[in-house]
């Protein structure tokens, strides 16, 4: 008889005495540990977003699967009752890359920081990237080291005064999207723990995607590095210092939207709206991947760019087969032509000899 | 010339050439010819690091040693009956393996003012013609020349032709050792089905060095190697990585699981990667990794995800998988990490043999964590003993080591293969939700063997969180409580320890149960160890053997024998690491014999110091 495949496992010990499936809600995602950030870490504020927004997936509790490396961030797992893996430092991405390989059905996340995906984890950060796998990756930017008590990270300024940089940062930062996009990313976003709803909507636009879907998470850490992004949170500046990017909408912000970004060719310029018509703006198009690149270099200052307010919203978006349909499809057409394996076919080999 | 049969026992060849001569493929097409005709074999390939070294140079010189014979045997040699050399480096770097009054059959072409230069002759020395060779048998041919003759109205290009001259000499061999040319010419039709005029040119070649043989006046015998009186049954040539191959594929058929193997490529670990991806209609999923650390990162994604999640490196990638070995110890999942051990440290000599990272597979990790050692002590040997290992990680909810080296990895010899069906099952033990929907599932409840159950994701009612951090007992919450924590690293300890009630007994290879010297081996020496003590055995010392392959944790009753003797000497290629765990164990004063060269050791350097601690 053969013997039945782990799918066919994972049904006979689905028990029979569970209720049928109901609608679930946050708190099914929540579980019975208790919550060790510091009080008013953005962290909370992304927990309870994805809590918000799992129910309304339509998936399965048991098909989702949190996997996180090392750092405050990436305790999310034990707070999520769903599977989930609290790995070691930067393999999130490398582990998720194996279990999606192998378990395709799932919904995969990945839970990481800065430092876990940028600095120890970069390599495979950017190969997970290149490969496609279907996963969702959560990259929480609160430009600090929080776990280990306030070094400075790959994406803190030059400058930046820390524990470990008391004369100031001598590193250059990392710009997260550029660099995503520069390893081929199919969905690269940006939102921020501080805006809720913005950060549900871009949620559900990653888990819709087919491929690694990146999202980088401004997100404050209020203990070593409180405020790094309020220029993009308080009410005071919000407004004048981010631009939320729509698809085919025209790129404006401002008090009253009476902004916006005009390409003079491939120069972003900002322009007031009563000086141009809004057609001649820049119009949002996720698929462009030049645009994309551009929109992603709207970062710190630069002496060619100017100050220009900072993208949120879905930067690019591309269809392209993930790892793992792939992968399967060439078990699939190694059975079609060499037919399935015959493992003492297999161990017999092409030349034997009788004594 | 009369040519008569000599009829011999066994027949040690080396195979000695430029590693761009096609060396490694003559070698292994007589070995083929030679297992398909019933002799046994046994091979031990020796090759540069640099895949082209510079040509002619001693560096480049790449070496195929071949044993084969109408006796049992379980070692390449301690020396060779013919040398074959392409050049003169070739000669230069292996003329002392020859045995005196040994043969030499050497390419002329290869020794031209230019090849003597590169091999560092001193200028106007040729070996070949200052008489410092004549304690051997030299036979020259200009093998070039009369391959570029044989091939003159192939049409070939003068590099294609250059290729085929290995053809010659594997020719020529087949005649001195008379046997068919069949196998090969199947494996040349094989070998350039896209290019017929390169099948043509290669038979015609090697046809052309049989006749050589035949036609010549080569003032030589011709040999006869009776078939070997084995095992009834049926045979195949096998190698060690890809003997590693197969085992995980028949592991993972009799346990059901499916196979991912996340590997980065090393030498002499890669073949096993080329092995399983040919092999995808098994459902096998192979994936080459970013780097080390992915690929056993990746693998333990999959066992999460309830495969059979394998990975394979050399000594330095093993050493950038310590961590996530730790990892996979904490989370308690089966995972088979694979060392094809090499010389080290650091990247040591990638191409050379070397037993010496058994330490830091039993201790080469922070913290308290036990990893179960399973040693492979042949080429097919490594079938056997990585489905072992296979077993004890999925039985045992556990990642474990599995040791092979460059020497077995690399050699073969015949190999009577099972059946499928007389393959043990392996029972993987997957978690049932709990019986009702409000009781909490616990993933560290253990069983009588404190093995945990293996509870995947996809499964209703078995939600739960895995990590690295330190964690209570049953509910695997994190804990740092102090009690906890030791509790915790004892329970983990123990549970690898009681694995030694479901291993065999260790038995005892050969020799008495007791008596006055057991020499103890584990991995790769098992050949050059069995080889020594069975002549001393039959020289009517009391000598025994014992092979060790569960090496963490030991056999239960390696003690209870160990105590019945009265010296231990302990073999091994490395500075001393079996011997070390064996003294803190059993707090016996076993004997080392080490060898730390690169290369395996040989019958009679084991012997000779088995009789001089006889002698005490």
């Amino acid at each position: 008889m053969p013997l039945p495949s782990v799918l066919e496992k994972t049904k006979m010990v689905e028990n029979k005495n569970m209720p049928l499936d109901v609608k679930l809600s946050p708190k099914d995602f929540v579980t019975d540990q208790d919550i060790r950030w510091c009080p008013g870490c953005g962290d909370y504020s992304i927990l309870k977003q994805v809590q918000t927004v799992l129910p309304e997936l339509g998936l399965k509790r048991e098909e989702i699967v949190f996997i996180s490396g090392i750092g405050c961030s990436s305790r999310f797992p034990y707070y999520m009752e769903t599977f989930g893996m609290h790995s070691i430092h930067g393999r999130a991405t490398a582990i998720a890359s194996g279990l999606k390989a192998t378990r395709p059905e799932l919904s995969v996340w990945i839970v990481t920081g800065d430092g876990d995906a940028l600095s120890i984890g970069g390599n495979h950060l950017i190969h997970l990237l290149r490969r496609n796998f279907d996963v969702n990756i959560l990259l929480f930017n609160n430009e600090i080291y929080g776990l280990t008590k306030g070094q400075y990270s790959p994406t803190s300024p030059e400058g930046k005064i820390t524990k470990s940089t008391p004369l100031g940062s001598l590193d250059h930062p990392f710009n997260p999207l550029a660099l995503c996009l520069g390893a081929d990313g199919t969905f690269i976003a940006r939102s921020m723990d501080r805006d809720p709803v913005h950060l549900r909507e871009i949620l559900k636009r990653a888990n819709q995607h087919k491929g690694t879907s990146l999202v980088e998470i401004y997100q404050n850490c209020n203990v070593f590095n409180d405020g790094a992004f309020e220029l993009f949170t308080e009410k005071s500046t919000k407004k004048l210092e981010t631009i939320f990017v729509e698809q085919g909408q025209p790129l404006l912000f401002g008090e009253h939207k009476e902004k916006g970004i005009k390409l003079d060719g491939f120069k972003p310029v900002v322009v007031e709206l009563k000086d141009v018509s809004a057609n001649d703006l820049w119009i949002h198009n996720e698929s462009d991947p030049l645009k994309a690149s551009l929109l992603s270099r709207f970062f710190d200052s630069s002496s060619y760019l100017g100050h220009l307010p900072r993208p949120f919203g879905v930067f690019f978006v591309q269809d392209r087969p993930s790892y793992e349909s792939q992968m399967a499809n060439q078990i699939e057409e190694a059975i079609k032509s060499k037919g399935e394996g015959d493992l003492d076919a297999l161990l017999k080999g092409k030349n034997t000899w009788t004594i | 010339m009369s040519k008569s049969h000599e009829i011999k026992k066994n027949v040690v060849i080396l195979f000695g050439g430029d590693s761009g001569d096609g060396i490694q493929l003559t070698g292994s097409q007589f070995t083929n010819t030679a297992a398909l005709f019933g002799n046994d074999i046994s091979t031990f390939p020796n090759f540069p690091a640099e895949i082209r070294a510079p040509q002619g140079t001693l560096a480049g010189v790449s070496g195929f040693q071949l044993h084969f014979g109408s006796v049992e045997l379980y070692t390449p040699g301690d020396a060779c009956e013919v040398l074959v050399v392409m050049n003169a480096a070739a000669l230069k770097t292996n003329i002392k393996q020859l045995k005196p009054g040994g043969i030499i059959i050497a390419n002329t072409d290869g020794f031209d003012n230019k090849n003597l230069k590169l091999a560092k002759y001193p200028d106007g020395v040729n070996p070949l013609k200052d008489g410092s060779l004549e304690k051997f048998k030299v036979t020259e041919m200009d093998v070039s020349k009369l391959t570029k003759t044989c091939l003159a109205d192939s049409g070939l290009g003068t590099k294609e032709i250059d290729r085929s001259k290995n053809m010659f000499v594997l020719g020529f061999l087949y005649w001195m050792y008379n046997r068919s040319l069949e196998s090969t010419i199947d494996f040349l039709k094989e070998q350039f089905k896209k290019r017929p005029e390169l099948i043509d040119a290669n038979i015609k070649v090697l046809k052309a060095g049989y006749n050589f043989g035949d036609t010549t006046e080569t003032p030589m015998m011709r040999y006869q190697v009776e078939p070997a009186p084995m095992e009834k049954g049926v045979y195949r040539n096998m190698i060690g990585n890809q003997a590693t191959a197969l085992g995980l594929i028949a592991a993972a058929k009799k346990s059901g699981l499916d196979l991912f193997y996340g590997s980065y490529p090393i030498t002499p670990a890669s073949d096993i990667l080329h092995e399983l991806s040919k092999h995808k209609n098994f459902g096998i999923k192979t994936f080459q990794a970013e780097d080390e650390i992915a690929a056993i990162s990746s693998a333990i994604g999959a066992s999460f995800g309830g495969n059979l999640g394998v990975t394979a490196s050399s000594g330095p990638g093993i050493a950038l998988k310590g961590e996530a070995i730790g990892l996979a110890l904490m989370l308690e999942l089966p995972l088979l990490i694979i060392n094809v051990q090499r010389g080290g440290p650091s990247t040591g000599l990638p191409t050379k043999t070397e037993q010496a990272d058994l330490l830091q597979a039993m201790y080469g990790r922070n913290g308290e964590s036990p990893v179960p050692i399973v040693a492979a002590s042949s080429p097919s040997d490594c079938f056997d003993a990585v489905f072992e290992a296979c077993r004890i990680a999925i039985e045992h909810m556990t990642p474990v080591f599995f040791l092979s080296d460059g020497f077995i990895a690399n050699g073969s010899e015949p190999w009577k293969f099972p059946q499928s069906a007389d393959l043990p099952v392996i029972k993987a033990k997957f978690a049932k939700a709990p019986e009702k929907a409000q009781e909490k599932y616990l993933p560290y409840k253990r069983d009588e063997r404190l093995v945990r159950d293996w509870a995947i994701p996809g499964t209703k009612g078995l939600e739960h969180r895995l990590g690295g951090l330190e964690k209570e007992n049953e509910t695997g919450n994190i804990s740092y409580d102090p009690d906890n924590h030791e509790f915790m690293v004892k329970i983990r300890a123990e549970r690898i320890e009681r694995i030694s009630h479901y291993i065999p007994l260790q038995q005892i290879d050969n020799g008495k149960e007791k008596g006055k010297l057991l020499v103890v081996g584990w991995g790769s020496t098992y050949g050059s160890i069995k080889t020594a003590v069975k002549e001393c055995i039959a020289e009517g010392m009391e000598v025994s053997h014992i092979h060790i392959r569960y090496l963490h944790p030991f056999p239960k009753n390696l003690g209870e024998i160990l105590s019945r003797f009265d010296t231990v000497l302990i073999p091994e290629m490395n500075n001393g690491q079996l011997i070390k765990i064996i003294r803190d164990r059993f707090l016996i004063d076993a004997v080392g014999l080490n060898k730390i060269k690169g290369m395996p050791f040989t019958t009679s350097e084991i012997k000779s110091r088995m009789l001089e601690l006889l002698k005490k």
